[in-house]
C-alpha cells in the first residue's frame, strides 16, 4: 500500500473525515489541562517570578511556528516534484496557521522580554528571522489570493515558501550561529535537563497539546480547501455546460 | 494584584486566546460554509 494514495482527494478525505473530531476534543483537553496546570500548578520561577508562565505558552507557539513552515515547505516540494495537488492545499491550509502561532510567538516573547530584558525587541539574530518567516507567512497567503488561476498560484506560492525556508533556518539554528540576547535552546537531548521537572513537565505537555491541536486544525482548514477545490471545479462544469 | 508581573502575565494569555480563538472560529466557519457550497454545487449538477 503506498503513502501516495492519499494525494487522492477522495481518499483524503475518507482518512481524515473520522480523524478530525477525535482530534479537536483530544486537543481541547489537552490544552485545558495544559493551561490549568501552567497557570496554577506551577510555582514562580526564583528569578523570572510569574512571567515564566508565559513561556508554557510562547515556547510551544515558537516550536509550532517553525515547524509549520517546515511542513508547508515538505509538501510544496512534493507538490511541485510530484504535482500533487492535495500537497498544495495542505500547505496552503498550513499558512494561516504557522501565521497565528508565529504571531503568538512574537508577542508573547515581546510581553516577556520587556519586564524581564527590559525591552519589548531588538533586532536579535532569531527575533529578527521570526519576524521575516512570519512576513513570508503573509506573502504566501497573500500570493495564493492574489492569482486567480489555482495550479499556477499553487506553483508560485510553493517556490515562494522554499525560498523562506532559509529564514525558517535561522529562526530555529541563529541562536547557535550567534551569540544573542535570545538566550539558546533551555531544552536540550545533547546537553542534559537544565531545567527543572516542575516546569518541563507541564512544557512537554503544552507542547503535546499544541502539536494535537495544530493537526486538528490542518486536517479542518485541508478538508476545507479540498472542498473548495471541488465546488470550483463544479461551478465551471456548469458554467460550460 | 501583588505580582508586578500580574498584567503581563494576562496580557500574554488575553493575546494567545484572541489570536488562537479567532484562527479556531475561522477555520469552522470557513468548513461549515465550504461544506454547505459544495453540497449546492452538486446539487445543482444532478
Amino acid at each position: 500500500m503506498s503513502i501516495w494514495r492519499y494525494a487522492n482527494p477522495a481518499e483524503f478525505m475518507r482518512l481524515t473525515g473520522w480523524l478530525v473530531l477525535p482530534l479537536s476534543v483530544l486537543a481541547g483537553v489537552m490544552l485545558a489541562v495544559g493551561l490549568a496546570w501552567a497557570l496554577l500548578g506551577t510555582p514562580d520561577d526564583y528569578q523570572q517570578g510569574s512571567t515564566v508562565k508565559i513561556l508554557f505558552i510562547h515556547v510551544p507557539a515558537s516550536m509550532l511556528a517553525i515547524n509549520t513552515y517546515a511542513v508547508m515547505a515538505v509538501a510544496s516540494v512534493i507538490g511541485l516534484i510530484r504535482g500533487h495537488h492535495v500537497s498544495f492545499l495542505v500547505a496552503k491550509a498550513a499558512a494561516p496557521i504557522g501565521a497565528a502561532f508565529t504571531l503568538v510567538s512574537l508577542m508573547t516573547g515581546a510581553i516577556w522580554g520587556e519586564p524581564m530584558w527590559g525591552t519589548w525587541w531588538v533586532w536579535d539574530a532569531r527575533l529578527t528571522s521570526v519576524l521575516v518567516m512570519f512576513f513570508f507567512y503573509l506573502g504566501y497567503m497573500a500570493l495564493w489570493a492574489a492569482v486567480d488561476e489555482p495550479e499556477k498560484a499553487a506553483e508560485l506560492s510553493g517556490v515562494l515558501c522554499l525560498v523562506g525556508v532559509v529564514f525558517a533556518f535561522f529562526a530555529r539554528y541563529a541562536v547557535n550561529f550567534w551569540a544573542t540576547l535570545h538566550q539558546g535552546a533551555s531544552l536540550s537531548v545533547a546537553e542534559g535537563q537544565r531545567v527543572d521537572d516542575v516546569f518541563r513537565l507541564p512544557l512537554y505537555w503544552m507542547m503535546a497539546a499544541f502539536y494535537v491541536f495544530f493537526v486538528a486544525l490542518l486536517l479542518v482548514r485541508a478538508r476545507t480547501e479540498i472542498r473548495a477545490r471541488r465546488a470550483r471545479a463544479l461551478r465551471i462544469r456548469e458554467v460550460a455546460a | 494584584m501583588s505580582d508586578p508581573y500580574f498584567f503581563y502575565v494576562l496580557g500574554a494569555y488575553a493575546a494567545t486566546a484572541v489570536i488562537l480563538g479567532w484562527l479556531v472560529w475561522s477555520t469552522y466557519r470557513a468548513n461549515a460554509r465550504m461544506r454547505a457550497e459544495l453540497e449546492d454545487a452538486e446539487r445543482h449538477r444532478k
